[in-house]
């Protein structure tokens, strides 16, 4: 019996209306109560990778499983299994914390009680209670980047995606917010997660891969890539394996 | 239900905190019930109650001249100012730049007598006709009568000028005919027609009884508000492609939407949300205007709507709102930005709403406009509302234009779901 938390074998994927792959037989294993980092260069296919575990994107060939659940074939009912912060603020800016809560999580198949108790535990623990009925499009970046996190996991999911969630925030709410996502995992979450901050990244995560061109280069926990290619830090690990030159094309 | 529920609540609280949005969905139509009724309802009382502003300047020192003049006033359109028989036609066509009159008539100096000559050559002809031998026998070169000359602003529309026109055509008729009468009685009787005799000729006019067809059975003439209110109103509920399709495109673009296709739940419960939520809208929009032509248009000195079927009404607003919310709904779904959805919805309700007869009445569309015509939704909305409100009918007397607004409601039902899964799966 396989303790995967995702499980992806022989993934291939082409956007539509484009020629060049994105993914081609890309194989990877995150287990369950990791804290998995995903790394790479710009358009090394982190996001991409990223939608396609969320069922996002549909992909053309191989094999996405969630806790042993297919993606494509159960799509509804195993997004239950999962939350999903994304970069942007997914929510309604016109409304506030807990009105954006209440929503999503109903959304998220909660019932109203519980979605009460959520809320408030929530926005306790990310510091926004003073402000829960103030409208999100008043907030700083750094609130809102908290409350974007607490819509990805109102519902307690097993499997969390965060692409970027620290991005353009102050100390003290990535402060909070890495310690929360910590916290999580010690209850048993399983963090799937993509960032530009490889400190942060060192801080939060047990196991990486890194991904270039549709590829993953290499996946293991730090220590031992940091032991396999002699360095003694993730930025250095990251030039190393996918080179200096500039990726933005 | 709980899943619903709680959309709809978050529909509502973003709805009701636009109120830029709000201002736009509630103040236009009743801005613009209230103005284009008012503008037509007194284009109505101009051409009944003498107030087209007109000069007259008689250079004929003959009666016809005069009968002329009595005749145009008695043509009840006319606020007539005159001017002196010696005035010059420039300082008449000064006097209608400077907006003193949008029309002005110059009787020539040989009115009278060419009309009198014209008279006599027409007697005679009838005479002839008869066989009885005419006392004069004249002959009159028709080029040689001068013409009446009229003058209009060039601000008057095609129709107002041809509706003045007919009203001169029929004063100048009645002053032809006169002297017509006068001739023939000269040549049989030899004397001048008996004033009497005259009056009694010239009243014998056959009235017209106008009677508007009415499936009630109704003899009430429909006016400027039956007309406009309805029409408005079916436009501003269209227009709330500026706020759905916006709300639509906003959820897009700022990821609420990439979120939601995350979530165990299927997004057709964000489209049935909207749907209610604005369908209530659209229905709380006609309650506003039709409340508004009842009880306050009075007040204002513009005619009350009289409201038709209460039955036909509520059921044909609540399809015409259905219609235009899932309008919105498809402009949100295919437009990129709300900038897209904002033009393509306003511009595209805007030509929807010229082909279906909204701005010009269908009747008078242009045959190779029917087809296109009965292409637009607000075409059916208007063509409903009218079957209640103008003819008076029964929800049973409209279900022939309810069923084609129905029928394109779902193909843009259909059209948006078909939109919504390729965004689903691609994006």
């Amino acid at each position: 019996m396989s303790n995967a938390a995702v499980r992806i074998v022989n993934l291939a994927f082409t956007y539509p209306r484009q020629t060049a792959a994105c993914f081609s037989n890309l194989n990877l294993e995150v287990q369950q109560g990791e804290r998995f980092g995903l790394f790479g260069p710009n358009g090394a296919g982190k996001t991409t990778l990223m939608n396609c575990m969320t069922g996002l994107l549909n992909y053309q060939q191989g094999s996405i499983q969630l806790l042993g659940n297919e993606i494509t074939h159960h799509k509804k009912s195993i997004n239950k299994l999962f939350g999903f912060v994304p970069q942007d603020f997914s929510f309604y800016q016109e409304l506030s914390p807990a009105e954006n809560l209440s929503f999503f999580g109903a959304w998220s198949g909660l019932q109203k009680s519980e979605i009460k108790n959520k809320t408030t535990e929530l926005l306790e623990i990310l510091g926004l209670t003073d402000v829960r009925n103030k409208k999100v499009q008043e907030f700083s970046g750094g609130m809102k980047r908290r409350v974007n996190l607490a819509i990805g996991v109102i519902h307690n999911p097993q499997i969390l995606f965060l692409d970027e969630p620290t991005v353009g925030v102050d100390v003290h709410s990535r402060h909070a917010i890495i310690n929360y996502l910590k916290k999580l995992n010690e209850n048993g979450t399983t963090l799937i997660y993509t960032s530009h901050q490889l400190s942060e990244a060192e801080e939060l995560c047990n196991k990486v891969a890194l991904i270039d061109d549709g590829k993953i280069m290499a996946h293991d926990t730090l220590q031992q890539l940091m032991l396999d290619h002699k360095e003694d830090g993730l930025e250095g690990l990251f030039i190393n394996l996918t080179g200096k030159s500039f990726r933005d094309s | 239900m709980f899943k619903l529920w709680s959309t709809i609540l978050k529909d509502i609280r973003i709805l009701t905190r636009d109120k830029l949005g709000l201002i736009f969905m509630f103040v236009m139509p009743i801005v613009l019930a209230v103005v284009i009724t008012a503008v037509q309802n007194s284009t109505f009382e101009m051409l009944n109650t003498n107030t087209v502003p007109m000069i007259i300047c008689n250079r004929d020192t003959g009666e016809a001249g005069k009968q002329l003049e009595t005749a145009i006033y008695k043509v009840g359109m006319f606020r007539i100012q005159t001017v002196a028989a010696n005035e010059k036609d420039e300082v008449i066509s000064g006097r209608m730049h400077a907006k003193d009159a949008v029309i002005a008539i110059i009787i020539p100096s040989d009115f009278s007598s060419k009309i009198k000559l014209k008279a006599n050559e027409t007697a005679q002809k009838a005479l002839k006709n008869f066989g009885m031998q005419s006392v004069d026998n004249i002959k009159v070169d028709s080029s040689a009568i001068q013409p009446i000359t009229l003058l209009y602003h060039p601000v008057l529309q095609e129709t107002f000028r041809r509706s003045i026109q007919g009203a001169l055509r029929s004063a100048l008729q009645v002053v032809q005919n006169k002297e017509i009468l006068r001739s023939l009685y000269f040549n049989l009787n030899e004397r001048a027609m008996p004033d009497s005799m005259e009056k009694d000729l010239m009243a014998g006019q056959v009235l017209i009884n106008e009677i508007p067809v009415s499936r009630s059975g109704s003899r009430n003439i429909p006016n400027a508000s039956q007309h406009n209110v309805p029409a408005w109103t079916v436009f501003a509920m269209f227009f709330i492609v500026i706020s759905l399709g916006g709300s639509v495109v906003r959820e897009k673009i700022n990821g609420s939407f990439v979120r939601l296709k995350t979530l165990p739940t299927n997004y057709l419960v964000s489209l049935l949300s909207k749907q209610l939520t604005y369908l209530f809208v659209t229905v709380m929009q006609a309650a506003v205007v039709f409340s508004l032509g009842i009880w306050l248009f009075p007040s204002m000195g513009l005619p009350r709507l009289n409201m038709p079927d209460i039955a036909g009404v509520v059921v044909v607003t609540l399809i015409c709102g259905w219609c235009a919310v899932s309008y919105a709904i498809m402009i949100g779904v295919f437009a990129k930005t709300q900038e897209q959805s904002n033009g393509i919805g306003a511009v595209s309700i805007v030509l929807m709403a010229a082909v279906g007869g909204l701005l010009v009445p269908s009747f008078a569309m242009p045959q190779s406009f029917q087809f296109v015509m009965k292409l637009s939704p607000l075409h059916w909305c208007l063509e409903a509302y009218y079957g209640l409100f103008l003819e008076g009918g029964k929800l049973k007397d409209v279900l022939l234009n309810i069923l084609p607004l129905l029928g394109i409601t779902l193909a843009v039902q259909l059209i948006t779901l078909y939109g919504l899964k390729r965004k689903i799966s691609f994006e």
